[in-house]
């Protein structure tokens, strides 16, 4: 599937010369520690931050949405306060977000695992896509002997 | 089944200035809801230093498993939003009919004080109105 134009784990990937086939702007994998795996972008004119804050703040506001999406879920009735951080699968956790210019699609695997992908706001559900990257990372990533489990991906 | 879960008016210094919840379980007291707005608030502004291209306006839609999260912007900075079943059609026409009825009760009142909670009368009945109106279309279906 050439959904970024390039392979995805590879150490640089080639920038892509037409972005008409491009959909992604940015790719980010946490682990549940907040250390960032993964980062690559894709097409990205605005940087408003140096890469480690821009990871951070990425982290943390995917923590809180987490925390704002259980809270707020309707169809539960008893539910822990805000700000106390919840288990991966445990409530209600949100897949996606959108704007006015991106698309941001989120999903957490059972261990902590996150995987965020910022793409154009017309792209529909993009679950299917996420859980292929996350079946690549077993397969490429967890399952190599010369990986250590918590460190960036080379 | 009401396809919409709860309705919040935020004004733009974050505080919450209406909330009204139509039947769901997770109904959520004062306190709660005070402080799931001005979260919603800093999000909203966080998300736009996050957007990868000039220009973002803000967030309009959050999907998660059980809910939808709708949100609308107005030019002033007062931020709208519903909270809905997943998959529900046309929360952006209600959002803005919302936002007619706001400046029409509320705005137009010389009575009510900009920022303060919203207690008048005449937008309570046609809110609640507007949203019957737009559940019995939704299950005439």
């Amino acid at each position: 599937m050439q959904f970024f134009g390039g392979s995805e784990i590879s150490p640089s990937p080639p920038t892509p010369t037409t972005t008409t086939g491009n959909n992604a702007h940015m790719i980010y994998i946490f682990n549940r520690n907040g250390v960032c795996l993964l980062y690559r972008e894709w097409n990205r004119p605005l940087h408003t931050l140096n890469p480690q804050q821009d990871h951070k703040l990425m982290f943390g506001l995917l923590f809180s949405l987490k925390s704002l999406a259980s809270k707020m879920d309707p169809t539960s009735a008893d539910k822990g306060n805000l700000g106390v951080p919840q288990l991966p699968g445990q409530g209600c956790s949100f897949h996606s977000f959108r704007t006015n210019t991106y698309k941001l699609s989120f999903m957490e695997t059972p261990s902590g695992i996150k995987f965020i992908l910022v793409t154009n706001p017309r792209t529909s559900d993009l679950r299917e896509t996420l859980k292929y990257i996350y079946n690549l990372y077993v397969e490429y990533v967890a399952k190599n002997p010369l990986y250590t489990p918590g460190t960036p991906m080379r | 089944m009401a396809a919409i879960y709860s309705l919040y008016i935020i004004n733009n210094s974050g505080g919450l200035i209406f909330y009204k919840d139509y039947g769901s379980k997770g109904r959520m007291d004062t306190n709660d809801s005070l402080r799931v707005a001005s979260l919603w608030h800093s999000m909203h502004a966080i998300l736009q230093q996050l957007s990868p291209i000039n220009g973002c306006s803000g967030i309009e839609l959050l999907e998660a498993d059980t809910f939808d999260l709708h949100c609308f912007q107005s030019l002033t900075g007062t931020k709208f939003f519903v909270v809905c079943e997943t998959g529900t059609q046309h929360m952006e026409a209600l959002l803005k009919v919302i936002y007619e009825l706001y400046t029409d009760y509320v705005l137009k009142n010389p009575f009510y004080e900009m920022e303060m909670p919203i207690r008048c009368e005449l937008f309570d009945i046609n809110l609640t109105q507007a949203i019957q109106k737009d559940r019995v279309a939704l299950l005439g279906r």
